[in-house]
């Protein structure tokens, strides 16, 4: 168990090319952090140098407290699953979790008896002495799981590690990776371009954008009050809804938000003293579908119809997803599911304006 | 009415369709069993000749009377006469002897150098791997000269030692360039996986590459085998006496007085020679063709 902690860390490749450009990050001990990002951000190259299977051009790296800059992988006491499992072939599943252990010179008690509690926590007891072609998918990440977990080390890395599973399989193995964290309680860099995985597994999530750290937070804060548009977009399915907009004086001492030169908005009076200094400048609207539903006759403070017209309706079956177009812009509702819409339709729905955001258009930074 | 008669002309279509492929099919099954027929023909006649020679006396061969591919009077003592004779034996061992070593050492070479240049990045790796194959491009024929000198000036003329030293600079290049084939299949995710569990890169290769490359490494000894058991150039330049020959030169400098060719005796030790090539083939093919990568990550 330990911290880790990354200082101004830079990986610089030949030829000048910066994929991490000096992020700083504390991760505390026993914590679950998610490094989440599109391809080419960074955050494998990140997890790699935590790793020390690449070698950092600047910065410091430190577990528990001490840097490891120059600390080759099997001293840095970390464990790593991988996003293909890197299985040793020609060993049996007790081999393959066994490998690390008898390289350091375990007793063979010792060796089996944590073994057969990974094997336990996992559910693989009865594959132990099988070889990983006869395997399932599922079973393979489970045993590459389970060499990490025999190794009882300081940190648990993981590298996409669900990414080659099917859909049905990733969700059940998303839900038994927090189960092992739950019982074994090592801190875990876990890096991952799925954004629900990021959510549903990290105590914190760190969103990465070409090779900085966009933001960090608990799930519930970088879905809530999201630092930068591309945060915004990033965490949430369906996506946040982006339009570009000005804000207006409105009556009585209040502001309006003109969205895409169509509908007129009236923001609600909390929110007016913040956005007042961007009035008249380059903003962008951000509203989640689901802060984007049918009408109701019963408004609440700040709930606002707009009437748009039907693009696509997407049943999903607990709900239903509406698009539409406003001013060439797709916008995504979230409607009912026993609300009646179809293409063409003029649909009038709710804008909950108490969740609205607004971004600075040329920084994208929300305000 | 139009339905129907659309159903069935869609599956009068599907029919032929499936006619022309079973045709096709047919037609490509029956190909390849002449191509392999002509093939197998081509390939087989020189040993069952060399079988049927080996088998008849002298007497037999020089009488030249019948059909040259049946035997009369079947002997074995063109056999007997080799295994009892003691130049055949000495070109025997000296053969099995230059080949185990140079096996040994081309692999042990081949191996770590595959190794570093494929797995370890240092500066100029790519330059040399390339560089390691370009020499194998250079045939024996303009070396031998040179080698001869080399050779020479290190006392091991007509010495069975220097084919020892010289069969591994033809194996080495093509052994080493198999290998780094081979080894840069493996997911380098496993070698990271084995540096984390703690492994040196010594142990990454004896216990995770050699392992998982093994079809490779016997791909690779097979040639290295090859190369040893069957070269004829350098022991013709650089072996002249019986004790220190092979038995490519030993069969033909002990077995073909001036203008005497003892047929039957060279046709039996040719076969005696392919022996070991046989077996060893046939025992590690079965290693060779087995995948033993499946599983290692996700295919």
């Amino acid at each position: 168990m330990a911290e880790v902690s990354c200082r101004k860390i830079v990986k610089e490749y030949d030829g000048g090319v910066q994929a991490v450009k000096g992020i700083d990050l504390d991760i505390a001990d026993e914590e679950f952090v998610v490094l989440v990002g599109p391809s080419g951000c960074g955050k494998s190259t990140t997890l790699r140098m935590i790793a020390g299977l690449e070698e950092i051009s600047g910065g410091e790296i430190l577990i528990g407290g001490e840097v490891v800059n120059d600390v080759p992988p099997r001293d840095r006491d970390i464990a790593m699953v991988f996003q293909n499992y890197a299985l040793y072939p020609h060993m049996s599943v007790f081999d393959n979790m066994a490998f690390g252990l008898k390289l350091r010179k375990f007793s063979k008690e010792e060796i089996k008896r944590r073994v057969d509690e990974a094997a336990r926590i996992l559910d693989i007891a009865p594959l132990l002495e099988r070889k990983p072609r006869a395997l399932s998918g599922g079973q393979r990440q489970r045993v590459a799981m389970g060499r990490a977990i025999v190794r009882n080390p300081k940190v648990f890395l993981f590298d996409e590690p669900l990414s080659n599973l099917d859909a049905k399989l990733r969700v059940q193995m998303r839900t038994e990776i927090k189960k092992v964290h739950q019982t074994v309680k090592t801190t875990t860099v876990y890096v991952t371009h799925d954004q629900v995985e990021a959510m549903t597994l990290a105590d914190r999530v760190v969103v990465m954008n070409a090779g900085i750290i966009e933001q960090v937070g608990t799930p519930q804060e970088l879905y809530h009050n999201p630092a930068t548009r591309f945060v915004a977009g990033f965490i949430g399915s369906p996506a946040m809804n982006f339009m570009p907009c000005q804000i207006l004086d409105g009556n009585g001492g209040g502001l309006l938000v003109h969205v895409n030169e169509q509908i007129v908005l009236p923001i609600p009076a909390a929110r007016v003293d913040r956005y007042r200094p961007y009035k008249g400048k380059k903003m962008v609207f951000g509203m989640r579908p689901e802060h984007l539903f049918e009408y109701h006759e019963q408004a609440k403070p700040g709930w606002e119809r707009v009437d748009l017209k039907v693009d696509v309706v997407e049943p999903m079956g607990m709900e239903t997803m509406v698009h539409f177009f406003l001013g060439g812009d797709p916008i995504c509702a979230r409607v009912a599911p026993e609300t009646e819409c179809h293409p063409e339709q003029i649909l009038s729905l709710t804008a909950d304006m108490n969740n609205m955001h607004l971004m600075e258009a040329d920084s994208g930074k929300v305000v | 009415m139009s339905a129907t008669t659309m159903n069935s002309g869609a599956s009068e279509r599907a029919a032929g369709r499936k006619n022309s492929l079973h045709r096709q099919r047919l037609w490509a099954l029956w190909g390849s069993y002449v191509a392999l027929a002509v093939f197998a023909v081509v390939f087989l006649v020189p040993p069952f000749y060399t079988v049927v020679t080996s088998l008849k006396s002298s007497a037999e061969i020089s009488a030249q009377v019948g059909s040259p591919w049946i035997v009369k009077n079947p002997t074995l003592e063109n056999f007997w006469y080799l295994l009892t004779y003691p130049n055949f034996q000495t070109y025997y061992l000296n053969s099995v002897m230059v080949t185990v070593l140079t096996v040994a050492f081309s692999m042990i070479i081949s191996v770590l150098a595959a190794f570093s240049l494929s797995r370890m990045g240092f500066w100029g790796s790519q330059l040399l791997s390339t560089g390691v194959f370009l020499t194998y491009l250079i045939p024996p024929s303009l070396l031998f000269i040179p080698l001869f000198q080399i050779v020479g000036s290190i006392g091991l003329i007509n010495s069975v030692w220097s084919l020892v030293l010289l069969y591994p600079t033809l194996a080495v290049p093509f052994c080493t360039w198999i290998m780094i084939g081979y080894f840069s299949s493996i997911p380098k995710e496993l070698d990271e996986a084995a540096l984390i569990d703690g492994a040196s890169y010594l142990q990454i290769l004896t216990k995770i590459f050699i392992p998982v490359a093994m079809p490779g490494i016997i791909a690779a000894t097979i040639f290295a085998f090859t190369v040893a058991w069957g070269a004829f150039l350098y022991p013709l330049a650089y072996l002249y006496t019986s004790n220190q020959m092979v038995l490519t030169v030993g069969i033909i400098s002990d077995l073909i007085r001036g203008d005497v060719f003892q047929w039957g005796k060279i046709m039996a030790a040719c076969l005696l020679a392919s022996l070991p090539p046989i077996v060893i083939y046939a025992f590690l093919m079965d290693y060779y063709v087995a995948g033993l990568t499946a599983g290692a990550t996700k295919g």
